[in-house]
């Protein structure tokens, strides 16, 4: 296996955009990272593209194909990639495991969704389509319903306080103000949180991501080669993937994703590092429980302690772990199949030193944890910028 | 809208809770499953009909409804653990208030109307006990 680098990397401002349709978005995402490579475009041998549901969300399907097409790159082979949330991430790993293998020498990988062009409840009943239709969604469960069983178990069992969650939502809308890309750039207070619509009870509608438009890419080469046309590649020193049950109620654990925490030792034991030696990551936090069990999955705090660490600041930027400093799915937004892409262009900036005000000082080893609905699918990837050791 | 034959095909889990049993692990699943994924091709599964009580692990009251669940919001969502083991969704009727512990026992109910003339879906919802 050869190593791999990113050397480029490009997104869309995320959120409610009215102007541009599918097309437009991973255009943009895609020409912003072939221009943060110096590539014309000549040099790229496959393309792999993460998204969830472009078949309710914009009718239309084989969007690996239209992106092709529409980048100007036909007839070199197009690949969509469907794992719900976590189709960015897991694209990501096919693009990765396809220049390691020395398959390819230059791949893009791409996310996107499109994601308000359709009704809020057709949006909603599409993305329940991560759980199990027959026997979750059928009794009446929607995702922010499924996350919030999780919450009540972990609230139950370590004694976890409704503050606790609103605490990370407000660290993260602090991070996203400092985003010019993030869909929400304006601070909030645990008051907002708290007062704010109760969508599943103890969920409110400042605990949930938000439905939002964007695209993400990112360039990927052999490690030795990107050294020769880019100052700072950023090396992907792990990529690991898990799977669990698609229903939650199958899990022997509420207070855990199995899938995270089996990714993540295996990503760690790939990286020949530990959780304390990362500087910033990006992790999936589609809901505020979800952020507190993936600290805790991943092994930056013990299990029970991830609320206790939102509340007293560990995890904002200036913190013990920067958490999310892109704003998280929370802040930045989420369209679906970009945000594992996403993830990985924020940490790329992050290790290149280019994340302007909401930069972590010194940053060198990042990681991104991309979950698909509810942790039946998990992937992570640590990165390193290899100029700085 | 949904065609009826993927409800006619769930009409033993979903009316009477009917599932499965390994019979060379021992482990009983829910819904049915016709491959035991513990001992793969050394299964042996056979259909099991489960008690209806069990015990809430985890709830949520749920305020914003999918599309053919308006009129019941806000409702409860629960995992209940039956008392043979698996775990699986269903609403808590008949009370606003349920703590994690609580004993229930199925019912079968209305689950939603395929509007505006279409099907009208069952299954079993749970209510509280005290046994
Ligand atoms: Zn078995």
């Amino acid at each position: 296996m050869r190593k791999v680098a990113i050397v480029g990397v490009g997104m869309t401002k995320f959120g409610e955009e009215w102007n541009r349709g599918f097309r437009d978005l991973i255009l943009e995402a895609g020409i912003k990272a072939l221009e943060d490579a110096n590539l014309s475009g000549k040099e790229i041998d496959a393309i792999y593209c993460g998204t969830m549901a472009p078949g309710p969300l914009i009718g239309q399907e084989h969007a690996a194909a239209l992106l092709a097409d529409w980048m100007g790159l036909n007839p070199i082979p197009s690949t969509r990639v469907e794992a719900a949330c976590a189709s960015g991430g897991v694209a990501l790993r096919q693009g990765y495991l396809a220049v390691a293998s020395g398959l390819h020498d230059c791949v893009v990988v791409g996310g996107v969704e499109k994601m308000t062009d359709v009704p809020g409840p057709d949006v909603i009943s599409t993305l329940g389509g991560a759980g199990d239709e027959e026997w979750e969604l059928f009794f009446g469960a929607t995702f922010p319903a499924i996350y919030a069983l999780m919450a009540k178990r972990y609230m139950y069992e370590f004694n976890a306080t409704e503050e606790q969650l609103a605490a990370v939502a407000v660290k993260n809308h602090k991070h996203g103000a400092k985003n010019k890309y993030a869909q929400f750039q304006k601070e909030i207070d645990i008051k907002t949180v708290l007062s704010s619509k109760v969508v599943a009870w103890p969920l409110k509608v400042f605990d949930c991501s938000p439905i939002t438009d964007g695209a993400a890419a990112v360039v990927l080469m052999p490690l030795e080669k990107a050294k020769k046309i880019v100052e700072q590649p950023i090396e992907i020193v792990a990529s690991a993937q898990a799977s669990d049950t698609l229903a939650l109620h199958d899990r022997e654990s509420l207070t855990e994703l199995k899938a995270t925490k089996i990714a993540a030792k295996k990503a760690f034991e790939q990286a020949g590092l530990q959780p304390k030696d990362v500087d910033v990551a990006e992790v999936h936090d589609c809901f505020t429980i979800a952020e507190i069990l993936a600290i805790e999955d991943i092994g930056f705090f013990e299990k029970g302690k991830g609320g206790t660490a939102a509340e007293n600041s560990l995890t904002e930027i200036g913190g013990q772990i920067p958490i999310n400093t892109s704003g998280g799915l929370k802040a930045c937004g989420h369209p679906v199949g970009a945000t594992g892409i996403k993830q990985a262009v924020e940490i790329t900036w992050q290790l290149r030193e280019q994340a302007n005000s909401r930069q972590v000082k010194g940053a060198k080893i990042g990681l991104t944890h991309n979950v698909g609905g509810s942790g039946a699918t998990c992937v992570i990837h640590i990165m390193k910028n290899p100029a700085k050791f | 809208m949904t065609n009826i034959a993927i409800t006619w095909r769930r009409i033993p889990e979903r009316y009477c809770i009917i599932g499965s049993i390994c019979k060379t692990c021992s482990t009983k699943y829910f819904p049915l499953r016709k491959f035991c994924p513990k001992c793969r091709r050394k299964g042996k599964m056979e259909r099991y009909q489960f008690s209806p009580r069990g015990t809430i692990y985890s709830y949520t009251k749920v305020y914003a409804p999918p599309a053919g669940f308006e009129l019941e919001a806000p409702y409860i969502l629960a995992i209940v653990k039956l008392d043979e083991g698996p775990m699986l969704s269903a609403q808590i009727v008949n009370t606003q208030n349920v703590e994690i512990g609580d004993r229930v026992e199925m019912v079968f109910r209305v689950i939603k109307r395929d509007e505006p003339e279409g099907l009208i879906h069952y299954g079993y919802k749970f209510e509280k006990i005290t046994d």
